[in-house]
């Protein structure tokens, strides 16, 4: 049996069940999961059904981590041995969710948090997060006569998380499941909380066709928008290279939330590129 | 077997029946007048007093939210917590409860802010009465203690699973020394056997906890907790009878106290219901016909107890330490909203009476009686309200 079953309520071409999938294929049968309140939760677990081959508990929306944390130190007094999980979206985690996270962290539970990113609370109608990236139309960062949209850069939260001295934080996308995967694996072998962020598509969100979900998930890599790379002990230790980096327009244009910048928002979108260089010389993606 | 009497902080003693009761895991948020008993707890996790784990987290919101997880997954949780730290739980209450997690927690009374104020009353757990917890209201440390593990027992039982918050007044109980009989931990074992839910994250057989439900199976989900907290009523009655078998000491969803021939009944719950025993005890030399109705069980609501106890009654004075802004106090309005339908109605008065800490004396509760007597009084006042400062 699938640990994650066909037949969720995902929009078609939604990048997060993707990563679900390849999650739980990284983290296997001994795992629990705790989601909180958002677009995996409600399209998975509609009573009496469940597209869940594993254990898995939803409570409120900020509280995902410390529920996790609960789990975890319950297994401890029982002395039972299994991968405990947090798979929740970009709002519950870097906005609402962020003290509960960080006491997680700072208390060293041993919980890999993964973060899906589609970068707006999409499950509600679209409206910004902090993951939000600049520039971005969202439906309550609109772009208008006076606005050009999201007019703060995406919440760093990799950094915020390494910043509590925790052993492993990774960002993946959906692009490159073998990478998921594979850091999905690394993180069950590290004891100590873990954080991985999945950049994971919304075709509704985002406004762009659902046939192209991977296409977006590997072009925000390739123009170093979304940067791969993998903090140990609070080093970078290894980081996806980009052997030709895309201008960031190719990234953008393929996408609803970001058309206005093509009208009369030109400069912003020089303002998106330069963000871009500096990632790219910031993690040294380039080569 | 005999079992010591001890002089202990009420906190203390609250303390060491958490450890008694063999619960798995603490979590906790430090908040005046909550902190010694986490203190005390943590101390005996620290000095390996105790199995169980004590998560020190980063406020009320996750010290409710992990024991979620902990109990989901099937250890015994415990907390305890207050006023804003209980408010700021106010979301994760309702969640507990939906979900059928029989956490139990000591709820020590206190004021809510704004103003701000540390001191006691019960502001707090009755704004929360709606959250689908049992709420026991202790008027001693002995009853605050040995309410913990009524409390899991009926909890945990299979027909209720429901959370339970024991209330104690703050100051008043948590940092006063009385004498307090802690039991044999042999006897806490025979009362209160390890909890062995059912359902629990395991991914020996993997479940889903806390699917979301539309609206042609939401209301069916409510009506099972309203169910559940109905059969706690009886269920209490159960478990104080084996409570007394094993401890030899007898509590009801209700006490009365020197009811028999009242014309006058005095309603109230906690510490402020020791007061009023002097009270009655002195109103009752001069051949006044006083007595008190205790309500140690807020939730279940002990409806027909109630009506029993006073429906021979003149008249009904409820004293609680809380109000509704702009109505009334809450048991009071509990209280009258269930006699309204019953042809033997005694004329029910309330006060909100020691918010914020205020000091009750004997005199304040005998002049009340007195001016109710008289006809002085409104159906709802704030007693003792200094006028000239207002």
């Amino acid at each position: 049996m699938s640990l994650f079953a066909q037949g969720h309520t995902a929009c078609a071409g939604c990048g997060m069940p993707i990563a679900v999938k390849l999650v739980l294929e990284g983290s296997g049968e001994n795992s629990i999961v705790v989601s909180p309140t958002g677009c995996l939760e409600v399209t998975s677990t509609r009573y009496p059904q469940s597209a869940w081959g594993v254990p898995w508990i939803h409570s409120l929306f900020e509280n995902a981590a410390a529920v996790a944390s609960g789990i975890e130190t319950a297994l401890k007094v029982k002395g039972k041995k299994v991968n405990v999980l947090v798979i929740g979206g970009d709002g519950a985690t870097v906005d609402i969710g962020v003290r509960a996270l960080s006491g997680m962290f700072e208390r060293g539970h041993n919980v890999t948090y993964i973060c899906y990113d589609n970068e707006a609370y999409m499950n509600t109608g679209v409206q910004r997060s902090g993951s939000t990236p600049y520039g971005a139309s969202a439906t309550t960062s609109p772009a208008g006569k006076l606005s050009f949209g999201e007019d703060r850069p995406k919440k760093d939260i990799p950094a915020i998380a390494a910043a509590h001295g925790i052993p492993y934080v990774a960002t993946a996308s959906v692009g490159y499941p073998k990478d998921i995967v594979k850091k999905v694996k690394k993180a069950q072998e590290i004891v100590g909380p873990k954080y991985i962020q999945i950049l994971t598509p919304c075709p509704t969100g985002w406004r762009f066709d659902g046939s192209k979900t991977i296409k977006l998930a590997k072009l925000a890599v390739e123009t170093a928008l979304f940067p791969v790379y993998e903090i140990e002990n609070g080093e970078i230790t290894k980081v996806k290279k980009i052997k030709e980096r895309k201008p960031v327009e190719e990234y953008l244009k393929l996408q609803g939330r970001f058309k206005h910048l093509f009208k009369k928002n030109k400069d912003r979108i020089e303002v998106i590129q330069k963000m871009a260089d500096s990632n790219a010389e910031k993690f040294g993606l380039d080569g | 077997m005999i079992n010591e009497m001890q002089i202990l902080e009420g906190s203390k003693a609250v303390a060491l029946t958490v450890k008694s009761c063999r619960v798995d895991v603490i979590s906790a948020y430090p908040i005046t007048p909550q902190t010694h008993i986490v203190e005390d707890l943590a101390q005996m996790v620290a000095d390996g007093e105790t199995d169980a784990e004590y998560i020190k987290v980063e406020s009320e919101f996750s010290a409710l939210s992990t024991l979620i997880g902990a109990s989901a997954t099937g250890a015994r949780t415990y907390s305890s917590t207050t006023s804003q730290g209980l408010a700021l739980m106010f979301e994760v209450l309702f969640n507990a409860s939906g979900m059928r997690l029989p956490i139990v927690m000591t709820t020590v009374n206190r004021s809510l802010s704004a103003p701000l104020s540390i001191w006691n009353d019960q502001q707090d757990s009755i704004s929360v009465r709606d959250a689908g917890w049992i709420q026991f209201y202790a008027e001693d440390n002995q009853e605050a203690c040995d309410l913990l593990p009524i409390a899991y027992k009926v909890a945990e039982d299979k027909d209720i699973l429901l959370p339970a918050m024991c209330c104690m007044d703050g100051y008043i109980l948590t940092h006063t020394f009385e004498p307090v009989e802690i039991p044999e931990q042999s006897l806490t074992d025979e009362f209160l056997p390890s909890y062995q839910p059912k359902y629990v994250l395991d991914p020996e057989n993997p479940l889903t906890f806390g699917a979301y439900a539309d609206p042609s199976i939401y209301t069916e989900f409510r009506y099972q907790q309203h169910d559940a907290m109905l059969k706690a009523y009886k269920k209490f009655e159960e478990v104080v009878r084996e409570f007394e078998k094993v401890f030899g000491r007898r509590y009801g969803l209700v006490e009365e106290y020197k009811l028999e021939d009242a014309e006058i009944v005095l309603i109230s719950m906690g510490s402020l219901v020791g007061t009023m025993k002097d009270v009655v005890d002195e109103l009752r030399r001069d051949e006044e016909k006083v007595g008190i109705l205790k309500i140690i069980s807020y939730r279940p609501f002990p409806a027909e107890k109630i009506y029993k106890a006073i429906k021979d009654a003149k008249v009904v004075l409820v004293l609680e330490k809380d109000v509704s802004v702009g109505m009334e106090g809450g048991l009071l309005s509990d209280i009258k909203s269930f006699m309204y339908n019953r042809e033997d109605r005694p004329s029910i008065f309330g006060f909100s009476i020691g918010l914020g800490g205020r000091d009750v004396t004997i005199g304040d509760i005998k002049g009340l009686v007195s001016r109710v007597k008289r006809r002085e009084a409104e159906e709802f006042e704030f007693l003792n309200l200094r006028r000239e400062v207002l």
